[in-house]
């Protein structure tokens, strides 16, 4: 309180004589300014420390009931996509926090890694952003000595987002989009934008398109959307390199935003977390357009069905890009959670089950809704994924 | 040591002397410790060397090995129908532009400073500003790569634009130039302001060894200051201005973060300078692909860092060779 006092004495403009400049007045106004610093930061610290209760949490608090979960001790180690870390932190942060006792460590080694180290014995679980091939179903099958669950716990949203000044959305239909990031539509005052986008006053300015320079899974989805939905107009295949050479290119989603941000006319695709003050497309789905939300993006996710020919534990989620769902988001990255539904140890068979199910609660996805920007899976995947996680032993 | 092995035998010598070669003996075992450790430490350097050279082999190995097209299937991003040499061979493009481009601009630059610290400036100047030289010089390359991508490189683009602009007949600026300006220009520029330091404290070492008698000598014909720099000094310095820009290549060459935080990456052999997604150089390559890269992806992008080794070899033989042939006409000697 004395330190409250002390800004607004200083704050005040001082009466000074000629003749007596007292040395704190001449300090006064930086040690004001440090101190309300101070005090600023001291009052934004007060209140919960826990994003899902802050009242400021866009829809309000979090009214979950509190996840009620043993004093589990032990450790458990994973490995995986990238992709997954930051949502992987919140979860085992929160885990933690029920169980302190425990330590649970996530390698963000890359899908491919995880998977093999999965297979190879070598950690619990894993993240991955593509399903186990036919020889590592095999493998894994091997390794956990019955069946293998692979688990759709991490969805987020691709964005599409653009730097036009005075522009914060546009509309796209898949042909038109595959074709601006084709470099076929190089301007964006070009008919074809006009044409879906009839209010906005497209400038006359050039398209600077911006994709991942590294491999990653951000890419291989957007990819596979354009792909799967724009048909002729997007004449190359699936990958998680981007197909289209000789263009702007970076590093990461926070490159890819970084150079968004630094350009004019700059397009490109990024995980929906890092969109900040970028303007979005919204993409057509059954005639209308859809912007990204988490809940249209949890929505196609439940349109589509269950990959077959796969191990009944394996809920691989066979994406309908091209759904006419009404309201579903198509461009989202699913991640995958893998497990074995048997652990030699039932000590490990246990904690992963638990962190399975905290993870699957929900709980666990607002939590990584927060903190990485995901969509929180719908009531009837959950069902599903808890069905899976209830067998493992 | 050759000397104190082959003495022969001799009597005992008297009780005086005795104590004479006993001190002699003592001596003579901490200066062949000492022999051993330094000779110990000029070999570490060369088995380093060594080591590195043979990892770099062995882990490249299964690479430079595997039939081109089956490292096509397993490496994602090496494309159909290249080889692993097809691959390699426009990243070492991309690294000698990147490293010429900013020797090009950063030489000149430095030669200009060190000129202006050793024979222009006042005393009173001259030796802070020395100091704040070598204080640039030791800044982390990741510090300006941070600055240059960041700071400066957003505030290139009117530059480029007016290039492309106005000279855009030229195939080294054609336009338009690339918003935003991720493109290798701005990496030699960034690259320049790095290695600007450390050719300028090289340069300026070199340019005060020059003999007094030659400058007074100079300036006694009646040379004026810039024909005395032009007659003594840079003949001189000429040498040590090669070495000092090719510690700069060196460093340019090698340098990862600025250029992985700055280009757009493509792979051509292009010289349009102000266009993005056409360059890539070795080191920003391999920071970028590790991570998600499988055991064959690893094992290729070594063998790129082999390339980026054998180079940067063959840039410092090669300044050896030509400091040595000007050390004959420089007038040091």
């Amino acid at each position: 309180m004395v330190r409250t006092r002390v800004v607004v004495d200083t704050r005040a403009p001082r009466p000074r004589t000629a003749t007596s400049p007292t040395p704190r007045g001449r300090l006064g106004r930086p040690v004001a300014a440090v101190l309300a610093v101070a005090v600023g930061l001291v009052l934004t610290g007060c209140g919960s420390d826990d994003p899902l209760t802050d009242p400021r949490r866009p829809g309000g608090p979090l009214e979950a009931e509190p996840f009620v979960a043993g004093d589990l001790t032990g450790t458990l180690a994973g490995a995986g996509a990238s992709s997954q870390e930051a949502a992987m932190n919140a979860w085992i942060a929160g885990f933690q926090t029920i169980n302190e006792d425990l330590t649970i460590a996530y390698d963000p080694v890359g899908s491919g890694g995880g998977r093999t180290q999965f297979v190879e014995g070598g950690v619990d679980f894993a993240g991955t952003d593509a399903p186990l091939d036919a020889e590592e179903l095999d493998l894994a099958a091997d390794r956990c000595a019955g069946e293998v669950a692979e688990l759709p716990l991490y969805v987020s949203p691709i964005a599409v987002v653009f730097n036009i000044e005075g522009v914060d959305s546009l509309n796209m239909s898949p042909s038109v989009m595959a074709r601006v990031f084709d470099r076929q539509i190089t301007r964006w005052d070009d008919p074809a934008i006009a044409a879906e986008n009839p209010d906005v006053e497209l400038p006359d300015l050039r398209i600077t398109p911006v994709n991942r320079s590294d491999e990653s899974g951000t890419t291989e989805n957007f990819v596979e959307y354009l792909h799967e939905t724009a048909g002729a107009d997007w004449p190359h295949d699936p990958s998680g390199n981007w197909p289209v050479a000789g263009g702007q290119a970076a590093q990461g989603n926070s490159g890819v935003v970084q150079t968004v941000n630094d350009g004019q006319g700059t397009i490109a695709y990024a995980d929906a977390s890092r969109v900040g003050t970028l303007g979005t497309v919204a993409v057509e789905v059954g005639g209308e357009f859809v912007g990204y939300s988490p809940q249209a993006a949890a929505q196609v996710v439940d349109a589509s069905p269950f990959a077959e020919d796969r191990p009944a534990s394996s809920l691989v989620v066979a994406l309908e890009r091209d759904t006419q769902a009404q309201g579903a988001y198509p461009i989202v990255l699913i991640s995958y959670s893998l497990a074995c539904t048997t652990y030699e140890d039932a000590g490990t068979a246990e904690l992963v089950r638990e962190f399975l199910t905290f993870v699957a609660s929900e709980e666990g996805q607002e939590r990584s809704a927060v903190a990485a920007g995901s969509a929180p899976i719908s009531e009837g995947l959950r069902e599903r994924v808890v069905e899976v996680v209830d067998q493992i032993s | 040591m050759s000397s104190t092995d082959q003495q022969p035998t001799r009597p005992a010598p008297p009780a005086g002397l005795r104590a004479l070669v006993e001190r002699r003996t003592s001596r003579d075992l901490a200066g062949r410790l000492f022999s051993a450790t330094a000779t110990g430490a000029g070999a570490l350097i060369l088995v380093t060397l060594a080591a590195v050279a043979v990892f770099l082999v062995v882990r490249a190995w299964p690479a430079m090995t595997t039939p081109a097209e089956e490292l096509a299937d397993a490496i994602s991003w090496i494309p159909e129908g290249t080889t692993l040499l097809g691959y390699v061979g426009p990243l070492v493009f991309g690294t000698l532009l990147a490293a010429v481009l900013a020797l090009a601009l950063a030489v000149p630059v430095a030669t200009g400073i060190a000129l202006f610290i050793s024979h222009y400036a006042p005393r009173r100047l001259a030796s802070p500003l020395g100091y704040v030289v070598d204080l640039l010089a030791a800044i982390p390359s990741v510090i300006y790569g941070l600055w240059g991508g960041l700071w400066l490189a957003p505030r290139l683009l009117p530059a480029w634009q007016w290039l492309a602009d106005n000279l855009g007949f030229i195939p080294l600026f054609r336009e338009p130039a690339s918003t935003p300006p991720r493109v290798i220009m701005t990496v030699g520029v960034v690259l320049a302001v790095m290695i600007l330091p450390i050719i300028t404290a090289v340069a300026r070492e070199v340019f005060l060894q020059t003999p007094r008698l030659h400058e007074e000598a100079a300036l006694a014909l009646g040379a004026t200051r810039w024909e005395m720099v032009r007659m003594a000094v840079i003949p001189f310095g000429r040498s040590g201005l090669i070495s000092a820009a090719m510690l700069g290549l060196g460093r340019a060459l090698g340098e990862t973060m600025a250029v992985f935080m700055i280009l757009s990456p493509g792979f051509t052999y292009s010289f349009e300078l102000l266009q993005a997604g056409q360059h890539q150089t070795i080191a920003a390559n391999i920071a970028n692909q590790f991570a998600e890269a499988n055991p064959l992806g690893v094992s290729a992008l070594i063998a790129t860092g082999l390339a980026l080794f054998v180079i940067t070899l063959a840039v410092n033989t090669a300044a050896r060779w030509v400091v040595a042939r000007r050390k004959d006409f420089s007038g040091a000697n």
